[in-house]
C-alpha cells in the first residue's frame, strides 16, 4: 500500500489531517467529563452558575482547595441511588436482551429474503428509525392509556371487563424501551448475517446437520460479532434513557436518566447531577471500552484484507 | 445468502416485528384525523387539527429554528465526520489513534443525559474564563449536535472508504498528482453517496434531539422536540398527532426516494462495469 506510505512521508499536512477534527473531539467531548468530574466535588450555591468553585486565592497567595465529597457520600450512603442504578442496569439489560431475542430472527429472515425484496425490508425496518423518536414514544401514550387503543379493543370483544393497567407503570416502559432500540440491534445484526455464506449451511446439511444443529454451530457463532455490537448500541443508551420513563414510566419508575435530569432542572442542584453523572460513566466504562476495543479489532482485521 | 425460503417461524417473526414496529406510527396518523379533541376516542373525521398546527406560532417558530440548526449542525458533521472517517479508514495508526477512534465510537452510545450535561458545564467553564460564549442558544446547540452528528457520518463514510479500492488513489499518486488533489479528485467522488447519508441522517438525528438539546438551550432558543415534549408531558395533544403525520410522510418519501436513487445510481454503475468488461474482453 504505496499511498500509506506517501501519508506517512507527508508528516506535516498529515498532523494538520488529523487535528482538526482530532482537537475538536478533545474540546467538546473528552475535556467537558472532566469538568462534570470538577463540579462533582462542589457544593450547590445560591449563584450565577449554582455551583461554589474548587480553588480560592485568598489574601497573602493563599490557594484555598475545596473538595466537597458530600455528594458522592450521599449517593453511596443513600439507599435510593443504589436501588435508581440497579434498576436502570436492570432496564437495559432486560431492553437488550429482549431485543436481540426479538431482532435476530427479524435480521436473519431479512438477511436470508432475495436481494430485490431484502432492499424493500430493510427499508421498511430503517423507517422507523428515520422517523422521530420522541414522537414514536408518544405513538405509545395512545396505544396503552386508559382509554387508549389497545383498551378500547380489548373491552369492545369483552376479553377483559375493566381496563387494563398497561400504562405508567414498568410494563409499559420496558415496552417502549424495545420498541425504541429495537431496530439499533437489527442494523448490525443484519449486516453480519448478510455477509454469512449461504454454502456453509448447505455443507451443514449435507452432512447430516438438522436445521437447530446448524444454527447453533454455524450461524450463531458467525454472527458474534454482530451480537456484541448490536447488545452495546442498545445496552449504554438505555441505561442513561431519559424520555422513555419520563413520558410512560410509572412513578415507582428509577431510572438514573431521569434523577440525573430532576437534579440539574428541578432542584438546581449541579453539583449533585454531576456526580450522578461521574458515577454513571464509571458504570459505563466497561461496557464502552469494550465496544471500542471491539470496533477497532474489526476495523483492523477489515485494513488486513 | 439467499434465494432459500424462509421457515414459517422467521415469516411469522417478521411480519410480527414489523407490525410491532408499525401499529404505533399508523394509529398516531389515524387519531391525527379525529374531530375530538380526546384524540383516542373517535369523533369523526376531520382535518382541523393540521389547520391549527400550522397556526400555532410556537410550533412554526420551533420548526424554523430547529431546521436552521440541523442544516447548520449537518454541514459541519459532514466536514468533521468526512475528515475523521478518512482519517480513521487510510492513516490506521498513529500517535493518539486509539484515543480518536473511542472519541468517535463513544457519541453515538454515551447517554444523552451525561453528553448534554458535560457540554454544558464545558460552555459555563469557557464564559468563566474567556467570556465566550456569551448565552447559550443557537451556537451552543449547534456544537452539541455537530458533535454528536459527526460520529454518525465518520461510520459511514469510514466503511465506505474500507470498501473502495485503495488502487484507485494508488494510481493516481503513480501518477504524480498530490495528496490534496487525491482527495478531492479521487477520493470525495467515491464516498459522495455515504457523505449524502451522512448528511441526511445528521439532520433527523439534530431535528429529533431532546435531551442534549435541553440543557444546551437558552430562554430564547426552544427548539421543536422542546415544544412537543413540553407539550406530551401533558398528556395526548391532536396538535401533535398532525405533526407527527406530516413528519412520518416526510420522512417516508425522503427515504423511499433516496433509496431509489441510490439502487438507480448502483445500477448504473454495474451496467457501466458490464459494458467496460465486454468492451476489454473483445479487444
Amino acid at each position: 500500500m504505496n499511498i500509506q506510505r506517501l501519508f506517512k512521508r507527508l508528516k506535516p499536512g498529515r498532523g494538520a489531517v488529523i487535528s482538526i477534527p482530532y482537537f475538536w473531539l478533545l474540546l467538546f467531548f473528552l475535556v467537558p467529563f472532566f469538568i462534570v468530574l470538577k463540579i462533582s466535588f462542589a457544593e450547590q450555591d445560591l449563584a450565577i452558575p449554582p455551583f461554589t468553585s474548587l480553588m480560592n486565592l485568598e489574601e497573602g497567595g493563599l490557594l484555598h482547595i475545596t473538595l466537597n465529597l458530600g455528594n458522592f457520600d450521599f449517593i453511596l450512603s443513600d439507599d435510593f441511588y443504589a436501588k435508581t442504578y440497579l434498576s436502570s442496569l436492570q432496564a437495559a439489560l432486560f431492553t437488550t436482551l429482549m431485543c436481540l431475542l426479538l431482532g435476530y430472527p427479524i435480521a436473519y429472515a431479512i438477511a436470508r429474503t432475495d436481494p430485490a425484496r431484502r432492499n424493500v425490508l430493510l427499508m421498511l425496518v430503517m423507517l422507523p428509525f428515520w422517523t422521530s423518536f420522541l414522537l414514536r414514544v408518544y405513538a405509545w401514550m395512545g396505544l396503552l392509556n386508559e382509554n387508549g387503543l389497545i383498551n378500547s379493543f380489548l373491552l369492545a370483544i369483552g376479553l377483559v371487563d375493566e381496563p387494563l393497567p398497561l400504562f405508567h407503570n414498568n410494563f409499559s416502559l420496558y415496552l417502549v424501551m424495545v420498541y425504541a432500540y429495537l431496530p439499533f440491534m437489527i442494523l448490525p445484526l443484519f449486516s453480519h448475517l448478510v455477509k454469512m455464506d449461504g454454502r456453509l449451511l448447505e455443507a451443514a446439511s449435507d452432512l447430516g446437520a438438522g436445521p437447530i444443529k446448524a444454527f447453533f454451530t454455524i450461524t450463531l457463532p458467525l454472527s458474534r460479532n454482530g451480537i456484541i455490537a448490536g447488545s452495546m448500541m442498545v445496552f449504554i443508551p438505555a441505561v442513561g434513557e431519559f424520555v422513555i420513563p419520563e413520558l410512560v414510566g410509572g412513578p415507582d419508575t428509577l431510572m438514573i436518566g431521569k434523577v440525573l435530569w430532576n437534579e440539574f432542572f428541578d432542584n438546581n442542584n449541579w453539583p449533585m447531577a454531576a456526580a450522578v453523572a461521574t458515577v454513571m460513566v464509571l458504570l459505563l466504562i466497561v461496557p464502552i471500552a469494550f465496544l471500542h476495543r471491539f470496533e477497532t479489532r474489526q476495523l483492523e482485521g477489515k485494513g488486513n484484507e | 445468502m439467499n434465494n432459500q425460503q424462509l421457515s414459517p417461524f422467521l415469516k411469522g417473526m417478521l411480519l410480527l416485528g414489523l407490525l410491532f414496529l408499525y401499529i404505533p406510527i399508523v394509529s398516531l396518523v389515524v387519531y391525527s384525523f379525529n374531530d375530538s379533541k380526546l384524540v383516542t376516542v373517535w369523533g369523526g373525521f376531520s382535518t382541523k387539527w393540521y389547520v391549527s398546527l400550522f397556526q400555532n406560532e410556537q410550533i412554526m417558530s420551533a420548526v424554523k429554528l430547529s431546521l436552521q440548526i440541523a442544516l447548520a449542525s449537518a454541514t459541519a458533521a459532514v466536514i468533521l465526520g468526512t475528515i475523521a472517517g478518512f482519517v480513521l479508514a487510510r492513516f490506521k495508526r498513529f500517535p493518539g489513534s486509539s484515543l480518536f477512534a473511542g472519541m468517535m465510537t463513544a457519541p453515538m452510545v454515551m447517554p444523552e443525559v451525561i453528553t448534554g450535561l458535560s457540554m454544558l458545564l464545558l460552555f459555563i467553564s469557557m464564559q468563566q474564563l474567556i467570556g465566550v460564549p456569551a448565552e447559550r442558544g443557537f451556537f451552543t446547540i449547534w456544537v452539541g449536535h455537530t458533535t454528536l452528528c459527526m460520529a454518525y457520518v465518520a461510520v459511514v463514510v469510514r466503511s465506505r472508504l474500507l470498501e473502495i479500492d485503495q488502487s484507485l488513489e494508488d494510481a493516481a499518486m503513480d501518477l504524480g498528482a498530490r495528496p490534496l488533489k487525491i482527495f478531492f479528485v479521487i477520493t470525495l467522488p467515491l464516498v459522495t453517496q455515504a457523505i449524502a447519508s451522512g448528511f441526511l441522517l445528521s439532520v433527523t438525528l439534530s431535528l429529533d434531539d431532546l435531551v442534549m438539546t435541553a440543557f444546551l438551550s437558552g430562554p430564547g432558543s426552544t427548539t421543536l422536540p422542546q415544544v412537543i415534549f413540553s407539550k406530551v408531558r401533558l398528556g395526548l395533544n391532536p396538535e401533535i398527532n398532525a405533526l407527527a403525520s406530516i413528519t412520518v410522510l416526510a420522512v417516508g418519501v425522503l427515504v423511499i426516494v433516496a433509496n431509489y436513487l441510490m439502487l438507480n445510481s448502483q445500477r448504473k454503475r454495474e451496467r457501466a462495469l458490464a459494458a467496460a468488461m465486454r468492451e476489454s474482453n473483445a479487444s
